[in-house]
Formats: structure tokens, C-alpha cells, sequence
């Protein structure tokens, strides 16, 4: 069984909703990756997404591009983040870890090397942003080769149809993007989160996690009763941003904005699912 | 990768492309967010309605007739050729629309489109500013709110078109990310779009992105070889035996070609910013130098690093300054059915300078390249051959960087 299913399953045994905050590999130093990653993890953290850095990150906001800008100074490139997923990986064999990036830099290593490199390092998902499952065939066939789940994203603006076709692709869980726009953006709009994802549950067998624009503990809170998954993306990277010449302070404001969130998704009432 | 490894066997007809999922060969195809994958089927949908709808073609022939200024000359450059010693070289005078370049043949087209499918925002990218000023221009005829992404190195180096845009209206904003340059604008424009996609058309300029943005921006360009291969028939009473254009992104070479694509006497050369030279590093020949991958949208050659990072790229002209290519120019090249070479920043500033005194044009810094290797072509050809060159552009917006060039400012 892949570790997000072990996740998932334990998570659902106990009525909770899966935590998943996003930062990028390398950000603002390669020797932060891995402490900050464990940090998050003790924090309450039940998977880590790692963004993997690339020059051209289209589908992300200001601040993400900024972690990706700083990430790239110091070299971190995929290979470089395999090697950091597999120093995570020889002290934690139980915290699923999710790769979060582009293509090309995957494309440049070859689709079943990648893979196979992947899943040595520890990896256990991988979502392509700029991949849809159209041309997704021969990338998904080498990661579930290799045991890893390609994720894929639904949006706002997918069709009926489409949403059949992407639940029939994606293993791991599905990440739906629950606003028109960039990752880190203001304006998520619940009401309309609320009935994509009841369109989404009739279809899909996996979990479903909802990201782009979780801000504070508030809002993962009202997210945490609709979905499976709460993804925290830009809020995490702004804390690492406004510290980045700091580690230990940058760490720390990490984890205060982690445990909130945690705190505020397992309080009483929150998980009684309103969908 | 294994399908591009299936290139050559499959081989289907050059004029058949692309297939139903926007691939040429290998390359082309969709590769954006999940957000983008809705309006880009409602543009496919759109497109495939209206192109072969007679009151949208009425319309757009009208305007490219009379507001662009079609159909543009085919000049025969007979000093410049005589001076030369070979083939004769004819010119298509894609200088002489309005706006100063053929980037408008494509923005008249897109935004009528726009106005078509009930969108009210317009956006654009811009490199040396020539899309952005064609695009400012139609929003502003046609009534739309515009706004024009462009990155802070190139607002510098191309401040007179900045300001033509904001005369027209449109807003520019400055784009601070990456290598501030053209790629980083187009990113910036994807996203507007995924955040404004109700009611935003992005119109970009050249034949890259996602499907149907390729071949969309093709058949608009395509006007220019249609017009090019019947003036040529008309004027020598044969068809040439090559054609020349500059390719950054590769619309103006497209849109020569594609008419002629079918024709397999006539030889296609595409003319890449080999900058500084190849050897250096600093230049803007995807095809030349580059390797395949997957960028804005689409899989074509790239300028990348061995980690699959985006390279920053180098030539005297904005317009080429692009780290990557149209996907069908990447299958001309894999196919052999086009060539493609490379022309330092001073060859092109030679050939700008060679035209502009014997034959009284002042070319664009791209079509310089165009012109640059014309020249050397046509020495190896005898006086009866003919080699077409799209003139895509004036030069007027590159007087500061050729004055610069001589230690001149102006």
C-alpha cells in the first residue's frame, strides 16, 4: 500500500483531515529543506508537498516564484531535491511526501529514470502543474510503475466531463484548486468550493484535498469540513520569505502557523462534513 | 523521450497539421494548468466556428484591406540584388502595414474573434513591443480595455513603444520577474488569464502556446505567402526556389511558409539570433542549439540548461530575444522539410545597414537576420533563381539601438 493510502486511511479511522503544507525544495537554502520538512511534520503536518524549483513557474504567484528565484541561487534542481526527499526520508519512513512542479525539468531526465530515481528517494506522489491527463499517459504509466501516484488538479472551471476523466486518472487523491487564478491569490470563494466538491465526490474514489488561497487557520477550518486534504501553499512560503536570512526564526514561524491550523481543523465541530 | 523517436515514421501531410490535440509530430499539444484546459477548448470551438464562417471572413478580409493596408508589395530589391551578385531577392513588405510590422495581421484577426465570443478585456505579451503596439491598436478601433505584459528590461530598452501603447490606451504593466524579458511576460499573461478568464481573451503573438494558439496564429499570418506566392506567379511567372524569414517565436516565417509547405521546390529558411555566436552562449537559437522540452504551453525546442532550466537568451533584437520556438517549426526541422540557421547580431547589423543604402528601407533588427543570410544564399545562386524575404518589419523602432551600436546617442 502506498504511503498516502496508509495516510488517508488512518486519518479517516480517527475522523481528521489531512494537513498538507507546501513549501519549495531549497528554499531559502538547500541545508533548511530537510530540517524545516520535519519541523512541519512535528508541527502536524501528515504530508509534505515539496515544490520543485523551475525558472518559468506559470500557474504560481508572486511568492512562490520568489521561493522558486531564491531555490534556483543555490542550484536546487530536481536531482537535488531527490537527494533531499531521500535525506527526509532516513529518519521519517511514515510521512508521505508529494513532488509539486513542472514538466520540463522531469521531461530532461526522461519519464521512467525520473520515476525510478523517484521512488528510491522516498517519493510518493508527483503533480505535474502543467501536465493534464491528455498528455499525461506515458508520465502516469512510469510513476504507478514505479509506485508513485500521479495527482492531478481540478479546477473551477472543469467541465463535467472532464471531472470523470481526471477522477479516472488520478490516484493518491485529488487536488482541487478552488479559485479562478494563481497559487496564493486572495479571493477563495467556499460557496462555490462547497459545490464543486459535492460534483467531485460523486465521481471520485480518492481523497479529495483543496488548495490555492488558504490563508489562515479560518479558512482551513471551514475547508477541513468539505474536504479530505487542506493545502497550505503561499501562507507557509510567505513565513520562510520574511525570515529567509534566518532559519530557526523562519522555522518557528512555520510552525505556530501549522499547529493553528491543525488546532483549528481537529477542533470540536469541524469535522462534521457539510457536504 | 519515446515519441520523438516516432518523428520520422509517421510522417503525415505537412498541410495536415496539427492533429485533433494540437500536435505537430511530437511537439505542439496543451500542456497548462487545469484551470486554462476549459477556455482554451471554448477558443478551439470558437475558432473552428468562425474561420470557415463567410461573415466573419468578409470581415476580416475588410479590415486587413482596409485598415492594415493589404495586399503588401512584393518588391524586387534589384540594386541590393545586382550588388550581391546572385539570385534576385524579392522583398514582402510586411513593413508597410500599419503598425510597421505583420503582427498586426494576427492581432485584427484574434480580436475580432474576441469580439465574436462576447469577451470585453483584452491581453497581450510583448517583447521589442510590436505585438503589444498591434494589439494596443486593435483594442483601441475595436473598444476593448487592453492591457499589454512586458518585462522591465525590455520597457527600457523599448520606450517609444511603451508610450505608443499607452497613447492607444492600453495599460503596460511592468513585469519584474525571472529575466524580465519577453518569457517572463508571457508567463505573467497566463496569469491574468487563469485569474480573469470569464471575460479576457489573451491574444498571443506569436505561433507558440498552447492549442490552438499555433496553428490560430499561423492561418492568420498565412495571408502573407498566400499574397507572396500569387504576386511572385504573377510578377516572374514562376514559383521561387527559396524563402527567408527571421523566427523567434516563428510567425512571420509561418505565415511565409505554410502557403508554400506543400511546394517541395521551394526551400524554407528560417534564420535564428545566433547573438554574440553560438560558441558563446549568448544567442536566442532554440532550433540551432536548443533541446526539446516543454514550455508556455506547448513541447518544442528550448534554450535549457541541463536541469531542464529555462535559459536567459541574447540577441540585438527584442523581437527574437526568446528562449523558445513554434512547435510546427520544430517539426519542419525534425521533418528536413525546413532549414534553419543562425545569424550573429553583427551580420544582421551589416545586412540592416546594406539595405537601408542601396535599396531606401530601413529594416526591422529581426528581418535584418532574414536579409543577413539572403545575402550569403544568394551569392551561391545564379542570376535566374529568386529568394523571397519576408520583410516583417520597419526599422524605425530600432534607430536608438543601431545608433548605440556606433556610440551615438541620440
Amino acid at each position: 500500500m502506498s504511503r498516502l493510502k496508509a495516510c488517508f486511511d488512518g486519518l479517516k479511522a480517527q475522523d481528521r483531515r489531512a494537513l498538507i503544507p507546501y513549501m519549495t525544495a531549497g528554499d531559502p537554502h538547500p541545508d533548511a529543506t530537510v530540517p524545516l520538512m520535519r519541523a512541519m511534520v512535528a508541527a502536524g503536518a501528515d504530508i509534505i508537498e515539496l515544490g520543485v524549483p523551475f525558472s518559468d513557474p506559470m500557474a504560481d504567484g508572486p511568492v512562490i516564484q520568489a521561493a522558486c528565484e531564491r531555490a534556483l541561487k543555490h542550484d536546487v534542481s530536481l536531482r537535488r531535491v531527490l537527494e533531499l526527499v531521500q535525506d527526509f526520508r532516513a529518519r521519517d519512513r511514515e510521512t508521505p511526501v508529494v513532488l509539486m512542479g513542472y514538466l520540463n525539468p522531469i521531461e530532461i531526465l526522461g519519464y521512467e529514470p525520473f520515476a525510478d530515481a523517484a521512488a528510491k528517494a522516498g517519493v510518493d506522489g508527483v503533480l505535474t502543474v502543467d501536465l493534464p491527463p491528455e498528455e499525461a499517459s506515458e508520465l502516469a504509466a512510469a510513476l504507478v510503475a514505479a509506485n508513485i501516484d500521479p495527482i492531478f488538479l481540478l479546477a473551477p472551471t472543469t467541465t463535467s466531463a472532464r471531472t470523470k476523466t481526471i477522477c479516472a486518472a488520478a490516484k493518491g487523491f485529488i487536488y482541487y484548486v478552488s479559485l479562478k487564478g494563481v497559487t496564493g491569490a486572495a479571493t477563495l470563494d467556499v460557496v462555490a468550493a462547497e459545490r464543486k466538491l459535492t460534483e467531485i465526490r460523486a465521481c471520485a474514489t480518492i481523497p479529495i484535498g483543496v488548495g490555492f488561497g488558504i490563508k489562515d487557520a479560518a479558512v482551513a477550518a471551514r475547508m477541513a469540513k468539505i474536504a479530505d486534504a487542506v493545502v497550505v501553499g503561499s501562507a507557509v512560503v510567505e513565513c520562510i520569505a520574511t525570515n529567509a536570512g534566518d532559519f530557526k526564526a523562519a522555522e518557528a514561524k512555520v510552525v505556530t502557523l501549522l499547529r493553528e491550523m491543525r488546532e483549528a481543523m481537529d477542533s470540536r465541530g469541524a469535522n462534521a462534513r457539510v457536504a | 523521450m519515446s515519441t520523438l523517436a516516432k518523428t520520422k515514421a509517421q510522417a503525415p501531410a505537412f498541410d495536415s497539421l496539427p492533429d485533433a490535440n494540437g500536435h505537430f509530430g511530437p511537439y505542439g499539444g496543451r500542456f497548462v494548468a487545469e484551470t486554462l484546459m476549459a477556455p482554451l477548448e471554448e477558443l478551439r470551438l470558437a475558432y473552428e466556428k468562425f474561420r470557415d464562417d463567410p461573415g466573419f471572413k468578409a470581415e476580416l478580409d475588410a479590415d486587413l484591406a482596409d485598415y492594415v493596408g493589404r495586399p503588401s508589395p512584393l518588391y524586387l530589391a534589384s540594386r541590393w540584388s545586382q550588388k550581391l551578385g546572385g539570385a534576385q531577392i524579392f522583398l514582402k513588405r510586411e513593413d508597410l502595414n500599419h503598425t510597421g510590422a505583420h503582427k498586426v495581421n494576427n492581432t485584427v484577426g484574434q480580436a475580432l474573434l474576441a469580439k465574436r465570443m462576447g469577451k470585453t478585456r483584452i491581453i497581450a505579451e510583448t517583447g521589442a513591443g510590436q505585438h503589444g503596439v498591434a494589439t494596443a491598436t486593435v483594442a483601441a478601433r475595436l473598444g476593448f480595455e487592453c492591457v499589454v505584459y512586458m518585462g522591465t528590461d525590455d520597457i527600457q530598452r523599448q520606450a517609444p513603444n511603451v508610450f505608443r501603447m499607452r497613447l492607444l490606451g492600453a495599460k503596460v504593466v511592468p513585469v519584474n520577474s525571472g529575466s524580465r524579458t519577453l518569457k517572463d511576460a508571457l508567463n505573467e499573461a497566463m496569469r491574468d488569464w487563469v485569474t480573469n478568464v470569464d471575460n479576457t481573451f489573451y491574444i498571443i503573438g506569436t505561433v507558440a502556446g498552447p492549442h490552438p494558439y499555433p496553428a490560430m496564429v499561423r492561418d492568420f499570418q498565412a495571408v502573407i505567402g498566400r499574397e507572396a506566392r500569387a504576386q511572385c506567379l504573377q510578377q516572374t511567372g514562376h514559383l521561387p526556389d527559396a524563402l527567408i524569414a527571421c523566427v523567434g517565436g516563428g510567425s512571420n516565417a509561418m505565415g511565409l511558409f505554410y502557403p508554400f509547405i506543400n511546394d517541395a521546390e521551394v526551400a524554407l529558411y528560417g534564420v535564428e539570433a545566433a547573438g554574440q555566436g553560438l560558441a558563446t552562449g549568448k544567442h536566442a537559437a532554440s532550433l540551432c542549439a536548443g533541446k526539446a522540452g516543454v514550455l508556455h504551453g506547448n513541447r518544442t525546442y528550448l534554450m535549457q540548461d541541463p536541469d531542464g532550466q529555462i535559459l536567459d537568451t541574447h540577441s540585438i533584437s527584442a523581437g527574437l530575444d526568446y528562449p523558445g520556438v513554434g512547435p510546427e517549426h520544430a517539426w519542419l526541422k525534425d521533418s528536413g522539410r525546413a532549414r534553419y540557421v543562425a545569424v550573429t547580431d553583427d551580420e544582421a547589423l551589416a545586412s540592416f545597414h546594406d539595405l537601408t543604402r542601396t535599396e531606401g528601407i530601413i529594416p526591422a533588427l529581426e528581418s535584418s537576420h532574414a536579409l543577413a543570410y539572403a545575402a550569403r544564399l544568394a551569392k551561391e545562386m545564379s542570376s535566374d533563381r529568386r529568394i523571397i524575404v519576408n520583410l516583417s518589419g520597419r526599422g524605425d523602432k530600432d534607430i536608438e539601438t543601431v545608433a548605440r551600436h556606433q556610440g551615438i546617442e541620440l
